[in-house]
């Protein structure tokens, strides 16, 4: 049990957090045929998408509703509107998200109330979905951005009702931001082990996974398919991962009575049998031979990979939910995690970190605690990498952005492939900052000598013949 | 096999200082202490492999591997033998000799143009040149490219003669110490000499352990005059034959030097043992009285006498933290030598029970001591990989104390194992290294991922529950 530190502080250097909008965004990038569009100036648009641009390696058709200064002072609703008849006229998307901002939510509008008349006005928006997320920058993080995000999704697109009596051999997944395509791919792969088909709520693995497409696309070219948002309700099972999908994963219970299993983590030995175990029960048959022999892999690299992990000082700084996966994959391989540091601190992941203490508070924070707490591994996103050269330490990127390596989204770390991997990769980065002995590691094999002592002792050889 | 390596391996078989020869009748002396090796049930090294792990440590020189490529491909830089310096004996040289140079018996050639290139590239105060298989069965002389080389460059180039089919790595390691007494111990005077001059053979330094034993001794006032091989310089080497007393190290690897110093230059010598906190303090306690016996003031000993009880009570106040936690492990100890008794005194005094403890490559007095010290000895020779498993299987020992070859052994069973063998990365040297081998141990023994491997899966557990529990519906 960790107990949660708010530094009272007037600023904040070296952001480890990215804002709601940016969250949000993501989850819409997930869906096929998407276009994000942020309600508010241009800016906000502009730096989530250049940020999302290096992290991605990818174009990304995010929209802006261009807020300017008279509409800040008049309201929003008009740039909303315009915004929204252009880009269907232009790039004809099959599915626009909205995400507010801080500047229209600081204004305070009724949105809602607002899209409802667009929609009732304009019949040119009539084949286009639309679902509108309150999401600003002034509250939560990435993780709430994308919740909130999946979760307007799900009270807009998905049919209500209980439609059980028809069922399809279908697990909804509802992965929290910090899955990658990679991570997402594993998921259904597994789930299609046990005879399911997996409908992924927002799935990335179809449209940021860095794919070539023979035509030009403008909105999302891949992702969760409308149609099959839309049967959800017909599933056996709905499998959250994070805390964060916790609020997601109730609308999607309370509109249609699937039942959910939340997840912590899919990362470790542990949760990963837990998930088996549960997609064995509601299939009806044993664990694959194939998954058999993952899990056996990765009992052998844990085997291999605990002698560089024993007694290792580990310094994290992540959203809750990683944070929390992250701590407790390294809590499990006998490392200490001596700094825990989280985005935001209304989590109820935070609680259950393997620390002594998690502090909400930016990369300044984790620097000076790294130092303090003599970290041996540096575990954030890019924006680290400043604190890790100040401080010569390994830095192992996790999380999100990271703008400074390629292939984020191409990293597994969940499942026994994805924490084999990670097993791995962390291990060798301890093996390569393993310096050769020196002398002078040696420095203090002697007793201390009492004073009494000092000089008396140290004869050093003096030539006598 | 050349006669002059033939003579030389009989006259290393003849070791007189070595107790195990000196019990066998002259018969049993002749056929030599090499065990007949058998075809397809073979481990360890060979003799060049022997040759290298006691030379390799010399850091500032060149070691120059005579033959085709897997010999010095295989196994270079495969050792964490550390240096405070130079760093010349990392870099692999061979002379990856091909098809063509073995047909046309171009290898001499081969050899004397690579002994030219290295010096002229690294400029190292010697070259050492190892004999492998290949070159000596086809007939190359190194001794002779080595004495012509020798005169050409000006740079002391040393044949180090043991192929490997010559015989196993023991032997090897005594081969490297005959190079060592024929051409470079003795060739230079030191710059000054001291009544307190040792030298330490055996010792390689691995993990950096000669400088957990180093400092016990200068704060002593003992210098070590030379290293054999261990963070070791070749002029260093070179002036050996002045100091007082010689430390021999690592049981009987290199006894024929330490005896045929004592034949030439009248240096005693007596068996040592780092590992272990007694065994250093019996190291300490005997360094100090052979030195005066050979004329170091007396109160040496008193001063030795200080530094082991100040040294001793502060290793095991840093040890006692981790009784609590160590007390009732059992260890299984799969080493040989020396460390067969060497560190059992240590895990007995914080409360591990000792399953067994391997005296493979031990000689009587090491099982001897292995009597002594423990209360129910139960030793064991080499122990086949299949039945290790079998005993680590069905939970005879809580950790393996072993080298990396029964690693695995271990780990496919699921049971903690550190490493006490020369790839390990820990310096168990010393009172300092007592210390860090207890908290090794605590470290392994506690890792949360022993738990972790050793649950079952879940759907192998017979009427395994459904365990979720779903979450709430929204009440919307």
């Amino acid at each position: 049990m960790a107990t949660i530190r708010i530094p009272k502080k007037n600023l904040s250097v070296n952001p480890l957090k990215s804002s709601a909008p940016m969250g949000a965004a993501l989850a819409y990038l997930g869906i096929d045929g998407a276009v994000p569009l942020f309600h508010g100036s241009q800016g906000c648009t502009s730096f989530a998408l250049t940020l999302a641009v290096r992290h991605f390696k990818e174009d990304m058709p995010l929209q802006t509703t261009a807020i300017d200064e008279v509409s800040t002072v008049l309201g929003g609703a008009d740039h909303l509107e315009e915004a929204l008849i252009n880009l269907t006229k232009r790039m004809k998307p099959r599915f626009v998200g909205i995400a507010t901002t801080a500047l229209v939510e600081t204004r305070g509008e009724d949105f809602v109330g607002d899209l409802q008349g667009i929609l009732a006005r304009r019949e040119e928006l009539a084949e286009t979905k639309i679902v509108l997320a309150s999401t600003p920058d002034f509250a939560g993080a990435l993780e709430d951005g994308w919740s909130k995000a999946v979760t307007a999704m799900i009270e807009g697109l998905v049919i209500p009702g209980d439609r059980r009596d028809s069922p399809l051999r279908q697990i909804n997944v509802l992965p929290g931001v910090h899955l990658t395509s990679a991570d997402i791919e594993e998921l259904r792969e597994l789930i299609a082990a046990f005879g399911f088909t997996a409908v992924v709520l927002p799935d990335v693995s179809g449209s940021l996974d860095g794919h070539v497409n023979d035509t030009y696309s403008g909105p999302t070219s891949g992702g969760t398919k409308l149609g099959d948002i839309a049967e959800m309700g017909r599933a056996l099972h709905t499998i959250a991962i994070g805390h964060h999908m916790r609020a997601p994963a109730e609308a999607l219970q309370g509109l249609t009575g699937v039942p959910t299993t939340l997840f912590a983590s899919l990362t470790g030995l542990a949760p990963t049998d837990s998930l088996i175990t549960l997609l064995s029960h509601l299939s009806g048959q044993p664990v694959p031979a194939s998954v058999k022999r993952r899990r056996s892999q990765l009992l052998d690299v844990m085997l291999d990979g605990h002698f560089h992990f024993g007694d290792r000082r580990i310094a994290i700084a992540a959203d809750p939910d990683l944070l929390h996966g992250l701590s407790m994959f390294f809590g499990g391989l006998g490392s200490e995690v001596v700094v825990a540091v989280a985005s935001t601190g209304n989590s109820p992941a935070l609680a259950d970190i393997p620390s002594d203490e998690v502090i909400v508070g930016d990369l300044a924070d984790f620097e000076a605690a790294a130092e303090a707490q003599g970290a041996e591994l540096l575990v954030t996103h890019a924006h680290g990498r400043q604190a890790a050269e100040r401080l010569g330490l390994p830095h192992y990127r996790a999380g999100f952005p990271i703008f400074d390596r390629l292939g984020a989204q191409h990293r597994c770390t969940i499942l026994y492939r994805g924490t084999r991997d990670l097993i791995i990769d962390i291990a060798n980065l301890f093996i390569a900052a393993r310096p050769e002995k020196r002398p002078a590691d040696f420095a203090d094999v002697l007793a201390p000598l009492p004073a009494s002592l000092k000089g008396e002792m140290s004869h050093a050889p003096t030539a006598t013949c | 096999m050349s006669d002059a390596l033939k003579a030389k391996i009989a006259d290393v078989f003849n070791e007189p200082g070595c107790d195990k020869n000196a019990a066998k009748d002259a018969k049993a002396k002749k056929k030599g202490c090499s065990k007949p090796l058998t075809p397809g049930a073979a481990a360890g090294g060979c003799a060049f492999d022997g040759a290298k792990i006691a030379l390799q440590p010399i850091t500032d020189v060149v070691h120059l591997i005579h033959g085709p490529l897997a010999c010095e491909g295989n196994s270079w830089d495969n050792r964490n033998s550390a240096s405070s310096g130079q760093k010349t004996y990392r870099i692999s040289f061979t002379t990856d000799l091909s098809e063509l140079d073995i047909v046309m018996g171009n290898g001499e050639k081969r050899l004397y143009r690579a002994i030219k290139d290295a010096i002229a590239r690294y400029a190292p105060p010697a070259v050492f040149v190892y004999q492998t298989c290949v070159p000596a069965t086809i007939g190359d002389d190194i001794d002779a490219v080595c004495r012509h080389a020798t005169e050409k460059f000006g740079t002391p180039c040393i044949p180090v003669n043991a192929p490997g089919f010559a015989g196993s790595k023991n032997l090897g390691n005594k081969l490297a110490g005959e190079a060592l007494l024929d051409h470079v111990i003795g060739t230079r005077e030191p710059e000054f000499t001291t009544p307190y001059d040792i030298n330490i053979i055996g010792e390689y330094n691995l993990s950096g352990e000669l400088w957990q034993i180093k400092p016990l001794f200068e704060a002593l006032g003992i210098r070590v005059l030379s290293c054999l091989s261990g963070d070791g310089r070749y002029q260093e080497i070179a002036t050996a034959h002045r100091a007082r007393v010689n430390l021999m190290v690592c049981s009987t690897a290199l006894i024929n030097v330490a005896r045929k110093m004592e034949e030439r230059w009248g240096i005693p010598y007596f068996e040592c043992s780092f590992y272990g906190i007694s065994d250093m303090s019996e190291t300490l306690r005997t360094t100090a009285r052979l030195l005066v016996e050979r004329g170091a003031p007396a109160d040496l000993i008193e001063r030795a006498e200080a530094l082991i009880a100040r040294e001793e009570a502060h290793a095991w106040s840093r040890i006692a933290p981790w009784r609590d936690e160590l007390k009732g492990k059992r260890v299984m100890l799969y080493t040989g030598g020396v460390k067969s008794w060497s560190i059992v005194a240590a895990l007995q005094e914080i409360g591990m029970e000792i399953v067994y403890t391997s005296v493979r490559k031990s000689t009587e007095e090491d099982k001897e001591r292995v009597k002594a010290i423990m209360e129910d000895p139960h030793m064991v020779e080499s122990v086949p990989p299949r039945e290790m498993y079998a005993q680590l299987k069905r939970g005879d020992a809580d950790i393996l104390l072993s080298g990396g070859k029964s690693q695995f052994v271990a780990l496919k069973a699921k049971v903690p194992w550190l490493d006490i063998n020369q790839e390990r990365h820990h310096a168990f040297g010393g009172y300092d290294g007592m210390v860090t081998l207890v908290r090794e141990l605590a470290k392994s023994l506690h890792n949360p991922v022993w738990r972790d491997i050793n649950r079952p899966a879940p759907w192998d557990l017979p009427n395994a529950a459904f365990p979720f529990a779903e979450i709430e519906a929204r009440r919307a």
